[in-house]
């Protein structure tokens, strides 16, 4: 997988995500309950917004301060035996993991959830290693089985597929003969994995937060897999994006507190742990341990107007509650990354050529917004995206034209008095029973889903109201 | 005290009964109502569309064209929202950026300004029917008022008011969203109408017409006998002199 998962245009994305019945189900299912949940994971932490500043404060200072306590994660990894790695491009940090693998003559790989891999596209590579890869996280493991169905969403990545869906996965791809409870699904899912634990060469995980001072990665999981990735095998690769880290055990305190609460609206998941290069005299744990540093465009980020994005924790409580996403579902924004803060990152990871149309995907309602935890206004980040995409021209000749046009006539009551007035006449032309019937792509979005009556005649306007009145008061 | 209507540039074109509504509940409250007549629109569908030069003419407008008013009140909280935004925006401009803080400051959502600023709650309307309403994202979110709608409209004799299921889901008009991505919209609009639907309700009640102009389009579209109503129509449900000057103006969806 890369940072794009469908080259398709993004219209076509869409009608098929609108048009997929199960998937539309299985989220708008999800977003509910995860709604209710979240509100009481955070209501029982006391006054959550000040937990929220908190969060968006330590986000802050981090970013502010990168260079600093990177160094300092490098320096006590370093001193505790093991290796750190800055990668500028996604091509040097898989390039360097399949160094590792290659050089240990590692064949097989066990994997937990981790969006940067996917990003650096580290799977696509290993495999043409030669490697046996496994993903060992639930959600993962069901795609990965299905073929490399790509990932819906950053935390809970095959939300789009309900347990029948899944069961004829597991029964089509190794031979699952069980009824289709999660239960007995993910006891089946066990059993296979357990075994790929036991044999892996190396291990490769993500990393929720690097703590600075310590030299040690923090991983947030529920399902335990993480924990045996990192543990069982010979080698631990730890793989992360250059802005996730914490100065100290305090900070990742907070931001695991926000992290799950916001994700799965659960006080804590049931594995909070944190990993790093075995300590002398320890007898468990790998012998190897080495964290990819992977900047692939976050430096360019940096200091920009979109910094704030970086504040990003990857929780997926924007996507749980957007409306937009809701209905297109995951697969739709055709990146990794979906929903808003998908519709944020993606295109400054991928660019406008791809990805100018995900910024319009958004009413925005700041659903998100008010529901980050780092506080990232991501409304306002898809408005800044909105303009230097109108800057750069990408935007259609007769959009450009009427906005230029709507700006005059909007800033001028002389000019849009005139409309007013014509405003109904010209209406007429295109009306019947006292409804808009055709016209140009715009009123046509319009008319083709909903009534529109015509503009208020000149004379009954609320202007007009407002002059007779004026005139009759006088009277 | 001396209320500047700010009637917003849908109502200007679509709805001249949720202006007349508004300056007859304000009026009734012993305000004294001026209206500039230089004023056009907030400069949202621009801005939001990322056409920001474009906006800020249409922002400008609006900061001459209220620099004199105590108060600017409006029926939308979207619109006053924007108003809001202004100081952002101009952040740093040495001749605008005072003039967008001023006009922030003294600006309200039309409901917002009865409560938190005339201290009133029951305003004397009475209604008969049952209603549910639609909270506008940006009058909640962006405005941050969640309160004065429904302390108002608790007070408004014979109402009935009925809950609406995901109510903090926005019913897909996003102003040129609702036109640029038309598809997703309706998938969104088509949810809203479900859930207002299922209340039973024969009222919709909100505090922005972009809203109600896109679920009462597209409820009228499905044939369901939901009428619609700006909170402000609601709340002046009662006046006899306003029924007659009224007169001749169907509600909002015909």
């Amino acid at each position: 997988m890369s940072l794009q998962t469908d080259k398709r245009e993004f219209n076509e994305r869409t009608t098929d995500g609108i048009g997929n019945p199960f998937m539309r189900n299985a989220v708008s299912s999800a977003q509910d309950s995860l709604k209710t949940r979240r509100l009481s994971a955070a209501t029982t932490l006391g006054d959550w917004e000040q937990w929220r500043t908190l969060g968006q404060q330590i986000r802050q200072h981090t970013l502010k301060h990168l260079d600093y306590y990177l160094g300092q994660l490098a320096d006590n990894i370093e001193k505790k035996g093991g290796h750190i790695y800055f990668a500028k491009t996604k091509e040097e940090a898989s390039g360097y993991i399949r160094d590792i693998i290659v050089q240990k003559n590692a064949k097989k790989i066990v994997k937990s959830k981790s969006m940067v891999t996917e990003e650096i596209e580290m799977n696509h590579v290993l495999m043409e290693a030669g490697c046996e890869l496994t993903e060992t996280d639930l959600g993962e493991y069901i795609l990965q089985m299905d073929d490399w169905d790509p990932p819906s969403h950053i935390v809970a990545p095959a939300l789009h597929k309900d347990r029948t869906q899944i069961q004829s996965v597991f029964t089509e791809k190794l031979g699952y003969t069980g009824d289709e409870s999660p239960e007995n699904l993910a006891r089946f899912a066990r059993t296979v994995l357990r075994q790929k634990f036991l044999e892996a060469d190396v291990g490769i995980t993500g990393c929720n937060f690097a703590v600075a001072n310590l030299g040690a990665i923090n991983l947030v999981t529920n399902e335990g897999n993480g924990d045996l990735t990192a543990a069982i095998p010979k080698t631990h690769i730890a793989v992360m994006g250059m802005e996730r880290i914490v100065p100290t055990l305090e900070e990742m305190e907070v931001l695991d507190n926000l992290l799950c609460r916001s994700a799965v609206g659960q006080k804590l998941t049931s594995y909070i742990s944190v990993i790093g290069p075995s300590a002398a005299g320890e007898t468990d744990g790998p012998e190897d341990f080495h964290l990819v540093v992977v900047d692939n465009g976050r430096s360019e980020i940096l200091g920009s107007e979109f910094n704030e994005a970086l504040q990003c924790i990857r929780c997926g409580a924007c996507l749980n509650v957007c409306p937009v996403y809701r209905h297109i579902g995951g697969h739709a924004y055709g990146s990794i990354y979906p929903g808003p803060i998908g519709a944020v990152i993606t295109p400054l990871l991928g660019g406008y050529d791809d990805y100018k149309e995900l910024p319009f995907a958004s009413s925005l309602c700041a659903a998100c917004t008010d529901v980050c935890p780092v506080k990232i206004p991501l409304h306002e980040q898809l408005i800044l995206h909105r303009q230097n995409i109108v800057k750069e021209k990408r935007t259609g000749a007769a959009e450009r034209l009427q906005m230029k046009t709507a700006g005059r006539l909007l800033a001028s009551q002389a000019l849009f008095g005139k409309a007013l007035r014509l405003a109904n006449p010209a209406s007429r032309l295109i009306s019947r029973h006292g409804r808009i019937v055709r016209g140009p792509q715009l009123v046509r979005g319009w008319i083709n889903a909903r009534d529109l009556s015509q503009p208020v005649r000149q004379q009954d306007s609320f202007r007009a109201w407002l002059d007779k009145r004026k005139g009759g008061s006088g009277q | 005290m001396k209320v500047s209507i700010f009637s917003t540039c849908v109502v200007d074109l679509m709805t001249p009964n949720v202006g007349i509504a508004m300056v007859q509940v304000l009026e009734r409250l012993g305000c004294e109502i001026d209206f500039p007549a230089s004023q056009v629109c907030c400069g949202q569908p621009a801005y939001n569309s990322g056409y920001l030069e474009d906006s800020k003419l249409a922002m400008k407008n609006m900061m001459l064209a209220f620099e004199h008013s105590d108060y600017v009140v409006g029926p939308s909280g979207s619109c006053i929202a924007m108003f809001h935004e202004y100081p952002k925006i101009f952040k740093g401009d040495p001749q605008w950026e005072l003039k967008a803080v001023a006009l922030k400051e003294k600006s309200y959502e039309f409901t917002q300004f009865i409560v938190r600023v005339l201290g009133i709650t029951d305003v004397g309307a009475s209604l008969e029917g049952t209603a549910t309403y639609h909270r506008s994202c940006h009058m909640t979110r962006l405005l941050g008022e969640r309160e004065t709608p429904f302390q108002l409209l608790e007070q408004v004799q014979g109402l009935q008011m009925e809950p609406l299921k995901n109510s903090d889901n926005c019913c897909g008009f996003g102003g040129t969203f609702s036109v640029k991505m038309p598809e997703i919209s309706e998938q969104m609009v088509d949810e809203k109408c479900g859930c207002v639907a299922e209340t039973g309700a024969d009222i919709l009640i909100s505090a922005d017409m972009g809203c109600l102009l896109n679920i009462g389009g597209r409820l009228s579209r499905k044939g369901e006998p939901v009428k619609i109503m700006h909170i402000a129509e609601v709340l002046n449900h009662y006046n006899p002199a306003a029924t007659k000057e009224e007169a001749g103006h169907e509600p909002a969806n015909g």
